[in-house]
């Protein structure tokens, strides 16, 4: 079988070879101060316009772009006709300035951002637990600050609000009743203080944040 | 286009476009149409009048689709509209030629189909312009409301197809704020980077009376384009440009959606800097200019692909660093400061790390920077590296006479048959290669292909579509494989009834050629499925379609049987029997890296 012979000129092992190399992030790399990027978990606010397929349209970006989501929620907000998601990512640095510049790229989303390690994290989970030994069970619920929801002769369900690791902690405690089922919401945030969450701010200077966001610390509550 | 039956004129009788397509148009009654003394638009009645509106408001004169049972109110509507709407064979013709159209012309192109199988035969253009952000406004007919979600007859959850593939899209559900709806699709299609958008359009509400007229075309608040480039960033990248001593720009597609292509090219030959394309920006410098490296990547030529790899600071503008560009991420500009511009902020380290990210409109902050460059980067030595380049990885080939036509004579000829502002058309696959490789692209707007999406069947409606958008003295060429063309060739018979001037070069190899290449080099020969073995006769089966039909078998024939077919007036096709045997070079393999590209089978 006869075949084309190809193009003429030097053979690749002939030519130059330049000496960098970039990470796999398109970084180039200099072995003195390599940036590692590890992956961080962070909140991420968005404020959107409250209209059908905003949720949809989220959480498809999310699924086609492979952004490794740990929870969303979505609720309304003083104002009907915007709608507040809330969600929880994890992901290197440059994953999570392509997920907040892949939102703001959504035609109804009004303002995103990314919450401070401090800012307010809550979560509400329902806990039904088996009630053979009441008394063990309330202690329980008392050392997690849980109230009661529902009750039976063989069941007792808790509600537990609060950070992700004291909810985290209480269902540990709680599973030695044996847990019948868990329902959880999944985190809702809001920052500190007079500090605006996600609002409909003077257009912020995507510029300067293109490439630049200050890398924080995991917030120890998380 | 001159075949074409002059644009109807206000004081004429407004079925006139539709007599083309023999509709007894004079025998219609028409209530409410004055003789026409004036521009003063009847008032809208419908929600479907007010789609139409939305589209003459904004100035659009041609429109790609196919009717069908929840599109007709629209139709019914456009029937009254001096819009010139070309019936496609196909509604991913329609999308393919809306494409093309808002390539050529600048402006969205427009495609309409119906409700099910009409919407979902326009996901592959849709995708397609998503992929290379070519502005395209789709109408899409939809059951009427009470039926949605109850699985209706040629129901599809539209908008949920297309959510992933395009900018943005909306179910249309009032009747007062339907031509709003899509005065505000136009907008988004075409504002800011470009990209497909879609109106599905239930037929109860283009049914419902509405006496509301659209607004004018107009992005919603919560969308924001940044024009110019932070000043800051501007002033650093100006300085490393200054200081570079291996510099090159890197011209993507944006350079020519953002009609950017003259000050580029102005800096790139006052400071001196030699000029890598994208294919997509292919046309944003001229390809015969000393400085022109022609495209880089995969197909791209040596020479290209040698500077982009060994430059240490490089321009680029208006490009998303597809991995057919890049090759394997490690090995890209590995030396090189990146300043990149681009509209978009998420394009900005997405894939490469932008080391100067200038945000903004490509001809706006090329400009900002053209004004912070004061000297031209010290870069005698690099340029005579790249002319050096130049000769060493010469794009010449062999054609021996005992040996069957080769596909880079037929473009070169072809090349050289037409103007230097003619439009080229392709599908994907070899032959796409060969056009983009072998043809000198001088002008922006007349390279017109499926790059990012790499859609077979693309070149034949492309062609239709750009037909529309061109200018009369501008030849459309289609350069297509024998695969690509099967994909779409229904597409002839709208281009006879249309009476379009538009040369398809179809480079037939009976192999699905590109897979064959690939089988060669990484599957042991191994043709599964790539090899055809028999072909249609295209030149015969255009005749069929009242088309003109040639055919290529020798290198004796090529010059004349091109200029026979440029020369008919009205579509021709040329069957042009081409090497099985020829392949693409030089390549770099998947992932692989630029500098190391093959220039044979072995180097691979």
């Amino acid at each position: 079988m006869t075949r084309e012979q190809g193009l003429d000129g030097p053979a690749p092992e002939e030519r130059p070879s330049p000496a960098g190399r970039r990470n796999k992030q398109g970084i180039r790399i200099d072995p003195e101060v390599e940036a590692k990027h590890e992956p961080r978990r962070t909140v991420i606010s968005a404020l959107v316009e409250h209209e059908p397929g905003v949720l949809a349209e989220a959480s498809g970006l999310f699924s086609r772009r492979q952004f490794n989501i740990e929870s969303l929620t979505v609720g309304p907000t003083d104002d009907e006709d915007r709608a507040r998601i809330t969600l929880v990512v994890e992901e290197p640095d440059p994953g999570i300035d392509q997920i907040k510049k892949q939102l703001r790229k959504l035609i109804p989303v009004i303002a995103v951002r990314e919450l401070e390690p401090d800012a307010m994290r809550r979560e509400l989970a329902l806990v039904k637990v088996n009630a053979e030994r009441p008394d063990q069970v309330a202690a329980v619920a008392d050392m997690y600050d849980a109230k009661t929801v529902d009750s039976s002769p063989e069941t007792a369900t808790f509600e537990i609000t609060g950070a992700r690791q004291k909810i985290e902690a209480a269902i540990e405690t709680f599973s030695q009743f044996g847990i019948r089922e868990i329902a959880r919401t999944g985190t809702t945030a809001l920052a500190r203080g007079t500090d605006d969450t996600a609002a409909p701010a003077p257009a912020e200077s995507t510029a300067n944040e293109a490439n630049n966001t200050p890398y924080t610390q995991p917030a120890d509550d998380d | 286009m001159s075949e074409r039956a002059p644009p109807v004129t206000a004081t004429e009788e407004q079925h006139d476009d539709q007599e083309t397509q023999e509709e007894p148009a004079e025998t219609t009654p028409t209530e409410d149409v004055e003789p026409a003394t004036d521009a003063e638009p009847t008032p809208v009645t419908t929600g479907a009048e007010s789609v139409v509106r939305a589209l003459e408001n904004a100035g659009v004169e041609h429109a790609f689709g196919v009717q069908g049972g929840a599109i007709m109110p629209v139709y019914d509507a456009l029937y009254d509209s001096e819009i010139h709407h070309v019936t496609m064979a196909h509604e991913q013709g329609a999308s393919h030629a809306a494409d093309a159209y808002g390539i050529v012309s600048g402006k969205p192109g427009i495609c309409l189909a119906t409700s099910g199988p009409g919407a979902t035969n326009l996901v592959t253009g849709l995708a397609d312009a998503d992929m290379d952000s070519d502005p395209v406004v789709a109408l899409t007919g939809q059951v009427p409301t009470e039926f949605v979600g109850n699985d209706a007859f040629q129901e599809t959850d539209t908008t949920g197809v297309t959510m992933p593939v395009t900018k943005t899209n909306t179910f249309s559900s009032e009747p007062d704020r339907v031509g709003t709806d899509v005065s505000e699709a136009f907008a988004l299609a075409s504002e800011g980077r470009p990209g497909p958008t879609l109106v599905d359009l239930p037929k109860d509400v283009t049914n419902a009376e509405t006496d509301r007229e659209p607004d004018e075309p107009q992005t919603p608040d919560t969308y924001e384009v940044q024009e110019r480039a932070d000043p800051e960033i501007v002033a650093a990248a100006a300085e490393r440009v200054e200081n570079a001593s291996r510099p090159i720009m890197l011209l993507g597609g944006g350079v020519i959606k953002g009609d950017a292509a003259e000050v580029c090219r102005e800096f790139a030959i006052e400071h001196e800097i030699p000029v890598v394309t994208t294919m997509p920006g292919t046309g944003a410098f001229p390809e015969d200019h000393e400085l022109a490296l022609e495209g880089a990547g995969m197909h791209g030529t040596g020479y290209a692909n040698m500077a982009i790899t060994h430059c240490d600071t490089m321009v680029a503008v208006g490009t998303r660093f597809d991995d057919r560009l890049t090759g394997g991420i490690e090995t890209f500009a590995p030396d090189a400061e990146i300043i990149h511009v681009d509209i978009d902020p998420a394009e900005i380290s997405k894939n490469i790390h932008a080391d100067y990210p200038l945000i903004g409109d490509a001809g706006t902050v090329v400009s900002q920077l053209a004004e912070a460059v004061d000297e031209s980067p010290q870069a005698t030595k690099w340029r005579a590296q790249c002319q050096q380049w130049k000769s060493d990885y010469s794009m010449a080939y062999d054609t021996p006479e005992d040996e069957p036509v080769k596909p880079q004579f037929v473009v070169e000829a072809l090349d050289e048959a037409t103007s230097d502002r003619a439009v080229v058309t392709t599908g994907v696959g070899q032959h796409q290669m060969w056009a983009w490789q072998y043809w000198t692209y001088t002008e922006p707007r007349t390279w017109v292909s499926s790059h990012g999406l790499g859609a077979m069947g693309y070149g034949l409606p492309a062609a239709i579509g750009a037909r529309f958008a061109a200018d009369d003295d501008q030849e459309v060429v289609c350069v297509d494989g024998d695969g690509s063309f099967l994909m779409t060739l229904q597409g002839l018979s709208v281009a006879v009834r249309e009476n379009l001037d538009i040369t398809v070069a179809v480079l037939n190899n009976e192999y699905i050629g590109m897979v064959r290449q690939w089988q060669d080099a990484f599957f042991d020969g191994r043709h599964s499925a790539s090899d055809y073995g028999w072909m249609p006769e295209f030149d015969t089966l255009a005749e069929a379609f009242g088309a003109e039909g040639f055919r290529i078998d020798d290198y004796d024939e090529v010059a004349d049987t091109i200029e026979a077919a440029l020369a008919y007036d009205g579509p021709s096709v040329i069957d042009v029997h081409i090497d099985p045997q020829a392949n693409v070079y030089p390549m770099v393999p998947s992932g692989g890296d630029n500098g190391q590209f093959a220039l044979t089978e072995d180097q691979l």
